[in-house]
């Protein structure tokens, strides 16, 4: 429907996410929300709205479980140089 | 259809399933929210971009992230309470090129660890310490911590620390940064995005000053502890940054080149270097060939201090090493110089001795009736009983035991030195067990012995404690 694809989304594994909320607060665009329904800890994990994602990756470094949340973000344009330092490539610019 | 790509996603420095309860592999310990997890992600993030996974030992403290163990995949230490740099110390020092790392909270590092931490960081020891500070005991329930701020109420400060009574808060990193030796000293906050990616930027640096082999680095971050501080997770990283940020400024206190230090530290040679030994190997002779197929003994040697108890056991764990065996002693005497009770524990081993204490041993040398009466029925069945008198106490017996009674305090007394009963016993052990041979026990007791008569008198004992035994077994036979 949008003509423009979001530029990420995340996944978020709600069996390792313990429903803190952090990652709520820290998204630029506050894209996610809580579950409605409780996991099998019982606790609400996080879950994506499903649009407006920037693939800005904060909400990876503002949660706490190792593999809770991964990031997806669109694929740069094939580029020669520039992509290839590791650190800048994938930490969001603060 | 957009291409996306992974942008972030679980580090591979942590293990894809923790070994915990088998319900929670899938989750840390961590409560929901700790800053313990975004810590860990900073330090495994780094570790995976630098490549240095597999060159990693990271040392555990004691505290809430005890079980860091569980998730990191890479070399793990867990250390007693505080002492996480000593260990990272002796890491470091004998493996130089490994990455180690100390992950410490405030009450393992500020408190019982004090020392150790003050000390490693004095002597510029070049690993590096992460250091989670968030002003409470966590893991034991909210008892207050040397960081815990002025007026912050916990269970052992219910109306809150008072200076007047509890002192101030102490500042680790201003405290480090007093030092000569560390290279790089940081405080960071993990209060918001912006410090969070201020601290993700600390801790690659420190991990890489130590790639480089700068010196010591040290890391400072601010933590919520939003279970103990009785808060929502978003509450206590406020609480980070309007309470706790105030007290201990978020700053870089120390980042330049290690001190020049004249004659560069201490020479490195390894001990066999130092003792002159050349091209050692630990087996300096070829195993003699064994006098029977057996060659593993446990021996226990009881009697009164001043029987020669502790050093028969010394010559027969000597007899076993020049035949190439394995082998340990362990003495236990009391602290009376004579007369009180002593006795040892020998193991001669074809394997590697896992451990040197004998509660069920082979043989029982016992050089008194106390001490037969005490330790003859922890024999093993089939085993032997040597007991110094030409017979056992009528009341008493051993089921399932070999015993052989050799006067041989008599035995030595008649060789004109009654000290020497202990050769005469070891004499005897040597014809019944066939394990060890005498020319090797002559030849222990030629180099240990400088004295020409008492090597003679000895001999004649052990050959005395050997005839004696062949003797016994003639009319049996």
């Amino acid at each position: 429907m949008a003509a423009v694809p979001d530029r990420g989304y995340v996944t978020i594994d709600t069996e390792e996410c313990k429903g803190c909320g952090l990652c709520l607060e820290a998204c630029p665009p506050r894209c996610l929300e809580f579950e409605p329904e409780l996991n099998a800890y019982g606790v609400r994990p996080a879950r994506y709205l499903g649009r407006g994602c920037t693939g800005c990756g904060i909400c990876f470094y503002a949660c706490p479980e190792p593999g809770a949340i991964t990031v997806y973000r669109v694929a740069p344009p094939p580029k020669s140089a520039g992509t290839a330092t590791g650190e800048a490539s994938h930490a969001p610019a603060l | 259809m957009s291409d996306y790509q992974v942008v972030q996603s679980k580090s591979p420095v942590f293990y894809n399933r923790y070994e915990r309860k088998s319900e929670l592999q899938h989750q840390t310990h961590y409560c929901s929210g700790c800053g313990h997890g975004i810590a860990h992600k900073l330090v495994a993030e780094a570790l995976s971009d630098m490549g240095l996974q597999d060159r990693t030992i990271f040392v555990s403290p004691v505290g809430c992230s005890v079980f860091a163990y569980y998730y990191f995949d890479v070399g793990n230490v867990q250390a007693a309470h505080g002492r996480t740099p000593a260990v990272a110390t002796a890491l470091k020092r004998a493996r130089p090129e490994s990455i180690v790392i100390a992950y410490q909270g405030d009450g393992d590092l500020a408190a019982i660890g004090t020392a150790e931490i003050l000390h490693a960081a004095n002597r510029g020891e070049k690993f590096t310490v992460f250091f989670v500070n968030n002003a409470i005991y966590g893991m034991t329930g909210g008892q207050m911590a040397p960081t815990t701020l002025v007026g912050q109420t916990s269970t052992t400060t219910p109306w809150g620390r008072r200076p007047s009574n509890e002192g101030f808060p102490l500042h680790m990193a201003e405290l480090i940064a007093t030092l000569e030796a560390p290279v790089y000293v940081e405080r960071v906050a993990l209060c918001d995005n912006k410090n969070i990616m201020r601290a993700r930027k600390a801790v690659r640096k420190a991990i890489e000053l130590q790639r480089d082999g700068v010196g010591f680095s040290f890391v400072e971050i601010l933590s919520p502890c939003p279970t103990i501080w009785k808060m929502t997770p978003n509450e206590a990283r406020q609480w980070v940054a309007d309470k706790m940020v105030p007290v201990f400024p978020v700053s870089v206190f120390r980042d330049r080149k290690p001190p020049a230090i004249e004659n560069g530290g201490p020479r490195q040679i390894s001990v066999i270097e130092l003792l002159g030994l050349g091209e050692f190997s630990p087996a300096v002779e070829e195993p003699v060939a064994p006098r029977s197929g057996r060659r593993n003994l446990t021996i226990k040697i009881a009697g009164f201090g001043g029987q020669g108890v502790l050093l028969l056991g010394q010559v027969l764990a000597e007899i076993g090493l020049r035949e190439g065996l394995e082998v340990s002693w362990l003495p236990s005497y009391g602290p009376e110089m004579r007369s009180g009770s002593a006795h040892c524990h020998v193991c001669l081993s074809t394997e590697p001795v896992g451990s040197p204490l004998v509660e069920h041993p082979d043989v029982l040398m016992a050089m008194n009736e106390i001490s037969l009466r005490k330790f003859a029925p922890q024999v093993v069945s089939g085993g032997v009983v040597i007991y110094n008198r030409d017979a056992l106490p009528a009341d008493f017996a051993v089921r399932q035991v070999r015993v052989s009674c050799v006067p041989a305090s008599e035995l030595a007394d008649q060789l004109g030195a009654a000290k020497a009963a202990n050769m005469v016993m070891l004499g005897a052990l040597i014809e019944l067990t066939h394990v060890l041979p005498r020319e090797q026990a002559l030849a222990v007791l030629e180099t240990t012995l400088h004295d020409g008569a008492l090597l003679e008198i000895d001999r004649r004992a052990i050959d005395a404690g050997i005839d004696f035994v062949r003797k016994a077994a003639v009319p049996a036979a």
